[in-house]
């Protein structure tokens, strides 16, 4: 049906293209009417995006490491810069976790937001756009402008439709990422000094020499830190989660923490492999301190969301540990850890928000016994829940399981004290749980509190089912990227031997 | 011969005669012809840069080596007359309202780009001098050219004190090159250093030192740290259109002066004059980004914001290549289009019909007037450097080049006051958009400025689809400058 077409771009410029007609084509006087067309506005774009990315999953190549759907225009050619785009196994889910995520948050903030609803719309349309051509970039610097554009949006989505101390975290978030950024920046500059291109699949074959490689590591490594985010450049999330409208911290843990582990991916360990073997060790203790941490945290706190928003920080732990052990199992595990924390805390928030909009506050010991009240509330919490915590049959458990093993091969200490911050996370999950969900219902204003409705529903019943497919059947997702990553892990390896070859035959020159 | 150096000067000439003819139809005319010279002004702006973009290619000497065209001169004259027509034009409704319509006006900034045009195109240090003093002298007139206010007398007479001052140092340091060498032609400059150089002989510690003097001159010209204090005072003291004024075509015509000079006549000297550059660049980018961050009021902040964008295209100038010229052309290129939208939407600040400049005044313009406020928007993350605005690709290349000389160092100083002077650009979008109105802005602005403030957040926005082009005609420019 696409034959030819240049899917990934239509993708990315589908939403820009519905924010601009909403821009113009949306007038009205009546605040009301401009506010019900721009949501309806901004959900069939959405929509029609997810749909087309559908697309791109059925028609994607599985068993090849090779980029698809490439797209090449010249864009300054004197500079050797050209647009690019293409999907790999790595990114590809990737997108479609953005395109999915994005029409429900669009429907998530159907009522709960309600001024400048217009802008509100464009805002998250202008988002999907940056999102989706982020993960689809093979250029570095386009790479680079979709990276940094994800910055514009979510800090006026923080900014304007957030909580009360919204202007401190906005800023927050918005300096810590740009400062991690422009270092990145220098990296790409020089990269392109030392060959001349920005091309990424030329650069990813590409030989650095070790000591650039430390430098480049570290470049990069700034950036996407403070991204995924790792101890201790963490501290903005908490932040900027608490006060983000629901929406908003949906998107910033569904996608935008992603945008740092597919980073590591993509760009520290293969083209920078001997640094990242050097330094594996700095993030594995980082990574492990950020699990056993923040879980300690997450267990004192009193709000809902900063207790998921920690979470999030353990969780992205052990995606960085899997990512740096370059085992099948560990990066598989590191990519669907990925995903499923993508969807898992994206619900959470998206829970969270039910009850917040009900009831404005976020206060854990607001409630209470909401069992009584809210059932399908309950069970489709306890669903995240257990997801979250790892339960067989979740997609949670795949992941954490497939980096443990790969943790194993590596260090088991580092798997070991991994180990102690995932029953951490059960502790404060299910404690979380027990405070909102069970214990009598004795406070008085909740007990009018109304169970979900079909909007509601309409948002978990995808998100269910895909923790489940995910929990269950997890191989239609790693059959998509096992290629790409066995590729990775296969230039990692060769880099380490040929280093090792080179010194080995420095240490004996004679023969 | 001489009709062949006329034909080179053909813009300059046509711009001294146009601004003398209106100087006689004002005068002639009496009060109430400012209208009328006004857009004959900016008419011959436009006619100038006909002449200039259908001048002949190439470098080409006029009146025996004193006046130079070529592809850079090209390039910067262009963006200097776009810069003048525009920001004249925008003057229009402002000296109107605040009873500044005096025909004077216009004509000065027409001498002063006559002065602007001569610097870009000098090649002999004396032929600079005039162009320099007669755009200078244009300014400080027209900087005190509300002369029953304080604020605007005091900021002329600072500014001609200062410059005055800079103009010596610069006359000066002239003076010891030539006495050091014995010409003052650029291209005998470059003749006798490198000269010098290939005998083995070090460069003379007189001449390095009349370069100083001549750098320190320029560096004042520029705004650049530590020559940089008339600068807040100058821009919130002059009349806000003047101030836009100065913010833009100047700035362009004195750094492409600097460049000129730099890589002209003393680019043997690189190794010699590359240190003070690098100094002077990162403390330019650090005292724009730490200074404007407690500013209350929107021209000072534009002022130490225009010191911290000189301090990135100084970094360019760093790096001594042809890519850091041709980083230094797409920057200043870019930085002219933003600064100008952002100075017309200063000039449309008023409340009640008088004009307002702190920046608390531009609260909850997101919900007032949407659209401006969605345009200053853009030209603030431009300026603060943030993809896929126009401003990130001027700092992009601009860096390439300090990354391609090997100055790491100045680069990760460069991106990090970056990041400290995103703050102030965000706090900008903070009030538009996160605080509520205290009061509210007048509308409507007009339809003139409504123009020029779209056109310049369009060109942020779709400068992405047409980088390419402007790329290329500024790396032209560049290597215009080097195949000498």
């Amino acid at each position: 049906m696409f034959d030819g077409a240049p899917l990934l771009s239509i993708i990315t410029f589908l939403p820009l293209v519905g924010a601009l007609a909403i821009l113009l084509i949306v007038q009205s006087d009546d605040p009301e009417i401009l506010a019900r067309n721009a949501r309806y506005g901004a959900l069939w774009t959405s929509l029609v995006t997810f749909v087309v990315s559908i697309f791109l999953w059925f028609g994607f190549e599985r068993g090849t490491a090779d980029f698809q759907y490439i797209e090449h225009v010249e864009w300054i050619p004197d500079f050797n810069i050209s647009y690019q785009m293409g999907v790999d196994g790595i990114s590809m889910p990737f997108v479609l976790l953005s395109t999915l995520l994005t029409p429900i948050c669009i429907l998530a903030s159907w009522d709960s937001i309600k001024v400048r609803v217009k802008e509100y719309m464009i805002a998250f349309l202008v988002l999907e756009t940056m999102m989706v051509g982020m993960f689809c970039a093979l250029d570095f610097l386009v790479f680079y402008v979709f990276f940094e554009g994800v910055l514009i949006p979510m800090f006026l989505i923080i900014g304007i439709w957030g909580g009360a101390r919204r202007v401190y975290s906005a800023f927050k978030f918005f300096l810590f990422t740009l400062a991690g950024s422009v270092l990145m920046l220098l990296a790409i500059l020089a990269i392109y000094f030392e060959t001349g291109t920005t091309d990424i699949q030329v650069l990813l074959t590409t030989p650095f020499p070790a000591e650039m490689q430390k430098w480049l590591w570290f470049a990069f490594f700034a950036s996407f830190a403070v991204k995924v985010p790792m101890w201790p450049v963490h501290t903005w999330l908490p932040d900027a989660h608490v006060e983000a409208p629901t929406a908003g911290s949906v998107i910033l843990a569904g996608v935008l923490l992603k945008m740092g582990g597919y980073g590591f991916l993509r760009f520290s360990l293969p083209m920078l492999p001997l640094a990242s073997a050097d330094f594996a060790i700095l993030v594995y203790v980082l990574s492990v301190v950020a699990v056993i941490y923040t879980s300690l945290v997450a267990l004192a706190q009193e709000d809902m969301k900063k207790l998921i928003a920690y979470s999030s920080v353990a969780h992205m732990g052990l995606v960085t540990v899997g990512i740096f052990t370059a085992t099948q199992q560990g990066i598989e595990g590191a990519m669907i850890q990925m995903l499923s924390h993508g969807v898992v805390s994206a619900a959470l928030f998206l829970v969270v928000g039910v009850v917040y909009d009900r009831m404005h506050t976020r206060l854990i010991e607001s409630y209470g016994g909401l069992v009584e009240r809210m059932p399908a509330y309950a069970v489709v919490f306890m669903v995240f829940m257990l997801a979250s915590v790892g339960l067989p049959g979740t997609s949670g458990f795949i992941g954490e399981f497939l980096v443990l093993v790969g943790a194993f091969q590596a260090n088991t200490w580092v798997a070991l004290l991994c180990a102690t911050g995932m029953v951490l996370g059960a502790a404060y999950m299910l404690y979380l749980y027990r405070r909102v969900i069970f214990g009598k219902l004795t406070k008085q204003d909740l007990r009018s509190i109304m169970d979900l409705n079909w909007r509601e529903k309409v948002i978990f019943a995808p998100l269910i089912a895909i923790v489940f497919w995910m929990g269950i059947y997890p191989a239609s997702f790693l059959e998509v990227m096992s290629a790409s990553v066995a590729n990775v892990i296969e230039q990692y390896q060769s880099a380490q031997i040929m280093s090792e070859g080179s010194s080995l035959a420095a240490f004996r020159p004679g023969e | 011969m001489i009709s062949h150096d006329l034909s080179l000067v053909l813009p300059e000439a046509f711009i001294a005669c146009a601004a003398m003819t209106l100087l006689m139809i004002g005068v002639f005319r009496g009060a109430g012809s400012m209208r009328l010279v006004l857009g004959l002004t900016v008419l011959a702006l436009a006619v100038a840069g006909v002449l200039v973009l259908t001048s002949p290619g190439g470098r080409a000497l006029a009146f025996n080596g004193l006046f130079v065209t070529d592809g850079f001169s090209g390039f910067m004259k262009i963006l200097i007359l776009l810069g003048s027509a525009t920001t004249i034009a925008m003057s229009l409704g402002y000296v109107e309202r605040e009873q500044m319509d005096r025909f004077e006006l216009p004509v000065l900034m027409l001498f002063a780009t006559l002065g602007m045009l001569m610097m870009v195109s000098a090649n002999d240090l004396i032929s600079l001098y005039l162009g320099l003093e007669l755009q200078s002298l244009s300014l400080y007139v027209i900087t005190a050219f509300r002369r029953d206010t304080v604020r605007s007398s005091e900021a002329g007479l600072k500014y001609f004190v200062l410059g005055a001052l800079s103009s010596g140092m610069l006359l000066y340091g002239s003076s010891m090159v030539y006495g050091f060498s014995g010409t003052t032609s650029f291209d005998g400059l470059a003749e006798v250093i490198s000269s010098a150089l290939d005998a083995g002989a070090s460069p003379s510690v007189g001449l390095i030192v009349g370069l100083v003097f001549v750098m320190a001159g320029l560096a004042f010209k520029v705004s650049a740290v530590p020559f940089h204090m008339w600068t807040p005072d100058v821009y919130e003291g002059a009349p806000t259109p003047v101030t836009a004024f100065l913010a833009s075509a100047p700035k362009v015509a004195a750094m492409a002066m600097l460049v000129r000079v730099m890589f002209g006549p003393f680019g043997d000297l690189f190794v010699q004059w590359q240190q003070i550059v690098i100094v002077i660049s990162i403390a330019s980018m650090s005292l724009g980004a730490f200074a404007a961050i407690n500013q209350t009021n929107i021209k000072r902040l534009m002022a130490y914001s225009s010191i911290g964008h000189m301090g990135y295209v100084l970094v360019g100038i760093a790096a001594g290549t042809e890519a850091g010229v041709r980083g230094v052309a797409v920057y200043l290129a870019i930085y002219m289009v933003m600064n100008i939208g952002t100075f017309a939407c200063i000039l449309c600040m008023r409340q009640d019909g008088r004009m307002v400049e702190g920046i608390n005044d531009l609260k909850g313009l997101g919900k007032n007037n949407p659209l401006m406020a969605f345009a200053l928007a853009f030209l603030m993350l431009s300026m603060a450097g943030i993809p896929p605005f126009a401003g990130f690709f001027g700092k992009y290349f601009v860096f390439l080049s300090a990354i391609e000389s090997g100055l790491y160092t100045l680069a990760v100083i460069g991106v990090l006051t970056s990041v400290v002077a995103a703050f102030y650009y965000l706090r900008i979008i903070r009030l538009m958009y996160f605080d509520d109105p205290d009061e509210v802005l007048d509308r409507p602005i007009g339809g003139g400025m409504t123009l020029v403030i779209g056109g310049a957040s369009l060109a942020m926005i779709l400068f992405v689809i047409v980088a390419g082009p402007v790329v290329n005609s500024a790396a032209a420019a560049a290597a215009a400058l080097f195949t000498g």
